[in-house]
């Protein structure tokens, strides 16, 4: 990477904006497994590995998965959090491998919350 | 947020904005202003409210009156009505979806409803190993200002005006600090980032590096900018890997964009970072120590003055602040002063991220404005004791430092004032929720073993005054106690409070006053009646089965490692003193509650001879 100057962290910015947005990145879906300390110590890689397969098999271009820190409720980890076009994201928390295949087939392929995984919809509030 | 006659929560979530969150802030903003509404009426953006197809959402506090699909053009009319002529604006009310999922908002689950995030502002949002994606939510925007448009006097300034405290402990105030060390004059000066975290239950500033690094590093570049440093070094304990290792890829990133090294975003300003790993002892998290750490010494304190702004670091003026403090100072930066004064009281502004953990529902990591009572913390975001019938007996706060406040102080706000007042401290941010079940004699007992144990051994006060007070401590909880320990205990502390060389020293007989101030009852029935009322001093209790409580039921008897209960289904069971180890399994997994704690060797059933001699 060449060296950045302020311009440039603009342009990044509004690069990556789109891609979060999802919208503009042409992608449908996306999933971030929370992997922090207390993530990983509960299974998250377990999470990870279930979700890259599933979607290997399933074929799909446009779901993306990612990785991130804590997401604050350790005691329910493995946590991931599910966004799907136009629709709020949604917060999975105690997964299995079980569990996040069921959600992978019913919430990102098919497009419907489960609910009785699901520990909240939406996002904190940053301030 | 007293001051406003309303506040306008603008939802910000991606999908609010894809939808023209941004838009619709523009228009409102300028829309008050206009209307010279400013003063009154406060306009806040939120994270995701859940209802992004009805997109852009607003609520309006206090009437708490719903706004959907907003767009630029209703938002005149909608403050005319709502602001001026104060009726709800109909046409743009929300009205609830006929069917909504049956998961709960955020706004249902107090967890989430009470918090607000600044420190924690990219958490599980951003993948923490992508510089760009922090760029994407604001990153390095500070630092560019900072760099390439304030002078050292003007960020000192801001920090200074925010009243922003570092977060390491003692709340120092971080702008004073900058300012000391910018007014040294030397050839070399040093940033430098506090991640030792060494309190027992604490794991903020751990999180923080493992979910945002860059946030920490963005910190120390604006602070080296303000006191003159070109070199930094972020001191993390051995025990946080996945922490050094994001830490290490971020650093890495930075280098190859030239956000660290030579001459930053072409600003003519140069630093760069690098790790330096601790071992992991308790003692090099305060800073004199940790310089001697980095110098490759033994961790030890020395005296203060000269503080570290003057002589630090290879005797070079030097800045230690801690993780979190950091990891605030970018969105001051971008927002200013007035903007950290928004949330938390008047002395200690701004927001303070707790690591909940011990006998309570919800163990995580949560951010509250300063001034939160601590009911709402345990009790709400905390979701209350974990185990269903029992009791809230103390909160642990400030670690081996604090201390712990019972049940009937919970009311209080938590700032560095209030908290400070109860004997306990602010401290880093540790919260450890106890239940009815714990002896706070082994509480305090546990946080004295760990600061004799931590003590480095070079003030005579700390490493024999702690290891002195632990004997007493350990004869207590073990029958030994005499009348006047707990008089002597306090007068101890307080030599050892006076006279020791730092921080830990000065602090550590903390737990024990304060569990003496809130729980002495507890101390004398140790003393007087040799008798744990918890059961947790083997030494102190023996256990009964109350014949009326009893189910029968035999679960007790098969947890029991000695089989020392005996009893038919259905039949009240009974306990073999001579047997009963005191080891409390019993009590564990009695359902019912008929296990019973009495003072120790008292027996109310005579063991039935035959029994015993089975064995
Ligand atoms: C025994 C002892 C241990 C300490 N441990 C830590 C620690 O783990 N992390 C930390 O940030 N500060 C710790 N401190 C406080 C530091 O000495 C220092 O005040 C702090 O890092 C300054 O940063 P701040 O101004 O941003 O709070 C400790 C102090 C003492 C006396």
């Amino acid at each position: 990477m060449a060296k950045l100057t302020l311009d440039d962290l603009k342009k990044i910015k509004e690069k990556q904006k789109a891609t979060f947005a999802l919208r503009e990145g042409g992608n449908r879906a996306k999933i971030t497994v929370h992997m922090g300390t207390c993530g990983i110590a509960a299974g998250a890689r377990d999470i990870m590995a279930a979700l890259m397969d599933e979607i290997a098999r399933a074929k799909v271009e446009d779901v993306i998965t990612t990785t991130s820190g804590c997401a604050g409720l350790c005691a329910r980890e493995p946590m991931v959090t599910v966004e799907i076009l136009n629709a709020p994201p949604v917060k999975y928390g105690d997964l299995t491998d079980e569990k996040i295949r069921d959600i992978f087939r019913e919430h990102i392929l098919g497009g419907k919350p489960v609910e009785k995984y699901a520990l909240v919809i939406g996002s904190e509030t940053t301030y | 947020m007293e001051k406003y006659r309303a506040n306008l929560l603008l939802c910000a979530g991606t999908g609010c904005v894809a939808s023209g969150t941004q838009e619709v802030k523009e228009a409102l903003k300028e829309e008050l202003k206009k209307r010279d509404l400013e003063d009154e009426i406060k306009l806040v953006l939120t994270g995701c409210n859940g209802f992004c197809a009805e997109g852009p959402v607003m609520l309006v506090y206090p009437e708490e009156i719903f706004y959907q699909k907003l767009t630029v053009e209703d938002i005149p009319k909608l403050v005319e009505e709502h602001f001026l002529k104060g009726r709800p604006y109909e046409k743009l009310m929300f009205r609830e979806p006929e069917k909504r999922a049956a998961i709960p908002l955020m706004n249902d689950i107090p967890f989430f409803k009470y918090q607000v995030l600044r420190v924690l502002r990219n958490k599980g949002m951003i993948d923490p190993d992508s510089l760009d994606e922090y760029i994407a939510r604001d990153g390095y925007m500070a630092a560019a200002k900072a760099l390439t448009g304030m002078t050292s006097e003007e960020i000192i300034k801001t920090i200074k005006d925010s009243g922003l405290r570092g977060r390491g402990g003692a709340g120092f105030p971080t702008g004073l600090k900058w300012e000391f060390a910018s007014k040294s004059q030397a050839d070399q000066k040093y940033m430098l980032c506090n991640g030792d975290e060494g309190d027992p239950g604490a794991f903020m500033d751990r999180s923080v590096m493992e979910a945002d690094p860059h946030s920490v590093i963005e910190g120390m570049v604006i602070g080296a900018k303000a006191i003159g440093a070109t070199k930094g070094v972020i001191y993390v304990r051995a025990e946080y890997p996945l922490a050094v290792q994001r830490l290490q890829k971020a650093i890495e990133d930075c280098r190859e964009a030239g956000l660290l090294g030579e001459n930053i975003l072409d600003s003519g300003f140069s630093f760069d970072v690098e790790i330096y790993l601790g071992a992991g002892a308790f003692v090099c998290g305060e800073e004199t120590a940790l310089m001697r750490s980095i110098e490759g010494k033994r961790g030890m304190p020395r005296p203060r003055p000269p503080f570290p702004a003057h002589k630090g670091l290879w005797d070079k003026p030097s800045v230690l602040n801690n993780v979190e403090t950091l990891a605030q100072i970018a969105p001051t930066i971008l927002n200013g002063s007035e903007w950290y004064r928004t949330l938390g009281t008047e002395k200690s502004p701004g927001t303070k991220v707790f690591a909940l953990t011990g006998d309570i529902r919800n163990v995580g990591l949560v951010e509250v404005p300063m001034g939160t009572p601590l009911k709402r913390i345990i009790y709400d975001i905390g979701g209350g004791i974990k185990k269903k019938k029992k009791k809230f007996k103390s909160v642990q706060m400030g670690g081996p430092s604090g201390g712990c406040i019972p049940e009937s102080l919970l009311d209080i706000p938590v700032t560095y004032e209030d908290i400070v007042k109860t004997g306990a401290i602010m401290g880093s941010g540790g919260m450890v929720v106890m239940d009815e079940d714990t002896c706070m004699v082994s509480t305090s007992k546990f946080f004295l073993e760990f600061t004799a144990d931590e003590s480095c051994g070079k003030c005579t006060p700390c490493r024999v005054g702690t290891r002195v007070m632990l004997d007493m401590l350990t004869d207590i909880t073990e029958g030994k106690g005499k009348e006047g320990d707990i008089e002597t205990l306090e007068d101890l502390s307080r030599d050892i409070i006076a006279t020791s060389l730092c921080g830990l020293g000065q602090t550590a007989p903390n737990p024990v006053l304060s569990t003496i101030r809130y729980f002495r009852e507890e101390y004398e029935s140790h003393i007087r009646d040799h008798w744990c009322k918890t059961g947790i001093c083997s030494h102190l209790c023996s256990f009964h089965i109350s014949e009326e409580l009893c189910k029968g039921c035999q679960a007790c008897l098969k947890a029991c490692p000695q089989q020392a209960i005996i009893g038919e289904k259905k039949k009240a069971h009974r306990i073999i003193q001579e047997l009963c180890i005191q080891c409390r399994s019993c009590y564990d997994t009695c359902k019912f509650g008929s296990i019973k704690i009495g003072p120790p060797g008292k027996k109310d059933l005579p063991a039935p001879v035959s029994k015993a001699e089975d064995k």
